[in-house]
């Protein structure tokens, strides 16, 4: 009997506990998330980068990538080619939040790589943007970002998902899982005289199958200052 | 054999027609590459039209072993005239001269003749491939520079690692070799049925122009013969530049995505060559010089 | 003595045509063997027979006594030949094609050898020109020298003067008799021209339709106590029948084309005309011949002298 009072006590004061967090401004979440990730004036990372999109076959390669503040970002491959999909990576939490004013709306509670989350839906204010609606899944008692879903303008919908090593303190991840619908994006159709047409199997795999961007950082350099020229 | 294989080299590089192919190689990677060179953004923005509006594609993709890449594709359709100006000739421009009669009366077998003869035409064949290397690749990567090949195939992209690309090319044109042995084999045989050096040269590209029709026609009827067509395999050396991927999705380096497929097209084309030749031989040997 | 070449019953079927039939014939050392027929008469696929470009329907062909079907290389190895037209590589040099096929004739051939047998045939001074740029003539001793150039004991040549002008044609004759004469050379010769094999040949066959029409030596084809002679009258028939009971009837032959024909010696002529005349037999011609014109006439019936002329 006790026992049964219990469980409703301790279940009235999640409500309640929850209630409260509810009650607190997703807005300010988002403020504090900012002002963690404002701390970073800039940074250049080394790191590796899988494309596993089922119609391209590339190599894991080294890449590099610098950002600097307010939005400025860039993907460098050391040597060789990258494809990525447009406006994709480029994309980070950074200049996500660094755009002109949004509005927050709590959309309650999630879990991420069994990490609770609170879901906040941002809505960035004006018309000019290309990011019409993202939904950030924040792990509020480390103030980080583990996942967003972003719908954009041009691109298309596409998810990161994050994980945090060393790198907490500043936000920055270790682990940058991009997701895309591969569907959404047109076949290639070479004008390469191939004429084999055995690739039915590579058409069969894809279909509906997501596209995905892998970026393992293995170290970052933050605030040592980055010339202007190279996001040139 | 040996001393009438020098001799049968000696013939063909004293013949102003030998040098011709080497210039028209030449004159043809000359033009391919001046043209990318000046507008070889426009072409890589043509052939990626469709890929671009969904990736951003960064790097260097008009580099060496891509323009390698491209001239071999639109090469390796016009080589086999080239060697069938030689090949075609070897039997039939000599009966057509005259000289195959006198030839036939010196103390060597006609199988060593035969041999010698299309030995030369081989080493033509690959003194030619040679040079389209050096033309093709070498001078490529010095005009344009390495970087990763960046390939669209007909439903997907691959993108070889610059270090995995260079082997790739050996082999690919080792097979190109191969493939071009097969069409100077088929030139020789067809050489032994003519007295002119005309027509088995046009028979040959015939021979060549509508198997590949044939092959390259994806149609139900045509699809069931296809595999016994040299022409479909001929082009499989584009199969060393396709690599296999591990669950991950991540290029696994140094492999070949249809090895068996080089494998078979390879041991096909090799028995072309053996038939066509075994033929030649065969028939040679019976003929009844009356020229 | 050895025969050099022994045909025995060759023959060649072209589908249903035959090109020789049931030839046999043989070479001795030294002679220079005239092959003597019209053009189509088998001549020259009987040479190519004898030089493996062309496989016997039938019959055997031996030379240096090996069958040339287990032994041909060694026996090519035996043999220079120019057959027909001398056709080499028009974009070579003299020199050139003269050391290439020394080469592939097996011997290693050393720069004064080739230019003594350029020098032999007249051509030392051309040596370095490209053969395109060589008249027929030059080119036919072009061939004559690759067909030396190994120093081989048996020459065949097949029609060698054809397309030559005269003083070409006395070249290669001259070169044939120094062949035979200064190098002891077995020489088998092959024309359509009477004229040409009479002047140089020890032995001549005359082949007709593939077969074999007459063999035997230049000697006695040219005996002339075995002339024919060809004699037409105003009644050949009544002629013939007094003849056959005159003195004459043992040198009689069968009548051809309704003409007499004698077989005699030469110096019996003046007194077979007087008989003639005493006989009352009114004459209209008469010619003799020795008996190789005889049979050369028989097989062309007239054709030759339009050839002749033509060439």
């Amino acid at each position: 009997m006790s026992g049964i009072k219990l469980k409703v006590l301790v279940g009235l004061v999640w409500i309640f506990v929850a209630q409260h967090s509810n009650a607190q401004d997703v807005n300010e979440l988002v403020r504090k998330v900012k002002a963690k990730l404002d701390l970073v004036n800039d940074y250049t990372a080394v790191g590796k980068m899988k494309t596993d999109v089922a119609f391209i076959k590339a190599p894991v390669g080294a890449v590099k990538m610098f950002f600097k503040k307010p939005d400025r970002f860039k993907l460098q491959r050391n040597g060789g080619i990258s494809v990525l999909p447009k406006g994709g990576v480029s994309f980070n939490m950074g200049n996500l939040l660094a755009a002109t004013g949004f509005t927050a709306i709590d959309a309650g509670t999630g879990e991420v790589a069994k990490i609770k989350t609170r879901m906040v839906k941002l809505l960035p204010n004006g018309d000019n943007n290309d990011v019409i609606l993202s939904t950030l899944y924040i792990d509020e008692s480390n103030l980080l970002i583990i996942k967003s879903v972003t719908t954009t303008r041009e691109n298309g919908t596409f998810e990161m998902e994050m994980s945090y090593g060393k790198y907490a303190t500043y936000g920055l991840p270790d682990k940058v899982y991009f997701s895309f619908n591969a569907k959404d994006y047109k076949l290639p159709k070479g004008i390469t005289l191939e004429f084999d047409d055995a690739d039915k199997a590579i058409k069969e795999k894809m279909k509906g199958k997501k596209g995905r961007v892998e970026i393992i950082y293995s170290g970052y350099e933050i605030n040592k200052g980055i010339a202007d020229q190279l996001f040139k | 054999m040996w001393t009438h294989l020098q001799i049968e080299l000696y013939k063909i590089f004293k013949r102003p027609r030998t040098y011709l192919a080497f210039a028209a190689i030449t004159a043809l990677i000359g033009v391919i590459q001046l043209g990318l060179k000046v507008d070889g953004k426009e072409y890589t923005e043509f052939v990626m039209a469709d890929f671009a509006t969904s990736f951003s594609v960064d790097g260097n993709i008009l580099n060496g072993y891509f323009i390698c890449y491209v001239i071999l594709q639109l090469l390796l359709v016009h080589v086999p005239l080239l060697i069938a100006l030689i090949a075609a000739d070897m039997i039939s421009g000599e009966a057509n001269m005259g000289t195959l009669r006198l030839l036939l009366t010196k103390p060597q077998s006609r199988t060593a003749i035969l041999l010698a003869k299309f030995l030369a035409a081989v080493v033509y064949t690959l003194l030619l491939l040679i040079w389209i290397a050096i033309m093709g690749l070498l001078f490529s990567m010095l005009i344009f520079g390495t970087d990763d090949l960046f390939l669209m195939k007909s439903s997907y992209v691959v993108i070889v690692k610059e270090s995995d690309v260079f082997w790739r090319y050996a082999g690919a044109f080792c097979f190109a070799a191969l493939a071009m042995v097969t069409v100077a084999a088929l030139g020789f045989f067809l050489s032994f049925f003519a007295e002119n050096s005309i027509g088995p040269i046009v028979a040959t590209m015939s021979v060549i122009v509508v198997c590949t029709i044939l092959s390259t026609m994806n149609i139900p009827l045509f699809n069931t013969i296809k595999p016994f067509l040299f022409t479909s395999h001929m082009n499989n050396w584009k199969e060393f530049f396709d690599f296999k991927v591990n669950d991950a999705n991540e290029a696994i380096i140094g492999t070949i995505q249809n090895p068996q497929k080089i494998i078979q097209s390879s041991c096909i084309l090799f028995a072309h060559i053996v038939g066509f030749v075994g033929a030649a031989i065969i028939l040679f040997r019976k003929k009844d010089i009356l020229s | 003595m050895q025969d050099i070449v022994k045909v025995s019953h060759l023959s060649k079927h072209f589908g249903s045509l035959t090109a020789v039939n049931d030839l046999s014939f043989s070479v001795q050392p030294g002679n220079v063997y005239g092959f003597l027929g019209q053009n189509g008469a088998g001549k020259s696929t009987t040479i190519r027979m004898l030089l493996t470009l062309i496989t016997p329907s039938d019959g055997d062909i031996e030379l240096f006594g090996y069958s040339i079907k287990t032994h041909r290389k060694e026996m090519l190895r035996q043999i220079g030949a120019v057959i027909e037209k001398p056709d080499v590589y028009k974009y070579l040099s003299a020199y050139e094609n003269l050391k290439l096929f020394a080469k592939l004739s097996g011997i290693k051939p050393n720069h004064t050898l080739l230019m003594n047998q350029l020098e032999m045939v007249g051509l030392a001074n051309r040596a370095n020109d490209v053969v395109k740029t060589f008249s027929q003539g030059m080119k036919q001793r072009l061939g004559i020298a690759i067909a030396l150039v190994h120093n081989p004991p048996l020459i065949m040549l097949d029609e060698p003067t054809n397309g030559l002008d005269p003083q070409g044609i006395a070249d290669i004759r001259n070169l044939i008799l120094h062949l035979s004469r200064e190098q002891k050379k077995t020489i088998i010769v092959s024309s359509h021209l009477l004229n040409e094999i009479e002047q140089i040949a020890t032995r001549i066959l005359i082949i007709d339709k593939g077969k074999k029409l007459v063999e035997d030596s230049a000697a006695a084809l040219f005996d002339s106590t075995q002339t024919i002679l060809q004699v037409h009258t105003t009644n050949n028939a009544e002629a013939l029948e007094k003849l056959s009971q005159s003195t004459w009837a043992n040198h009689l032959k069968p009548m051809r084309d309704g003409l007499l024909i004698f077989q005699l010696s030469q110096e019996q002529i003046p007194q077979l005309n007087i008989d003639l005349v005493q006989l009352g037999i009114e004459l209209l011609s008469l010619q003799p011949r020795n008996s190789l014109e005889d049979y050369f006439l028989q097989i062309t019936a007239g054709k030759q002298y339009v050839d002749t002329f033509t060439n």
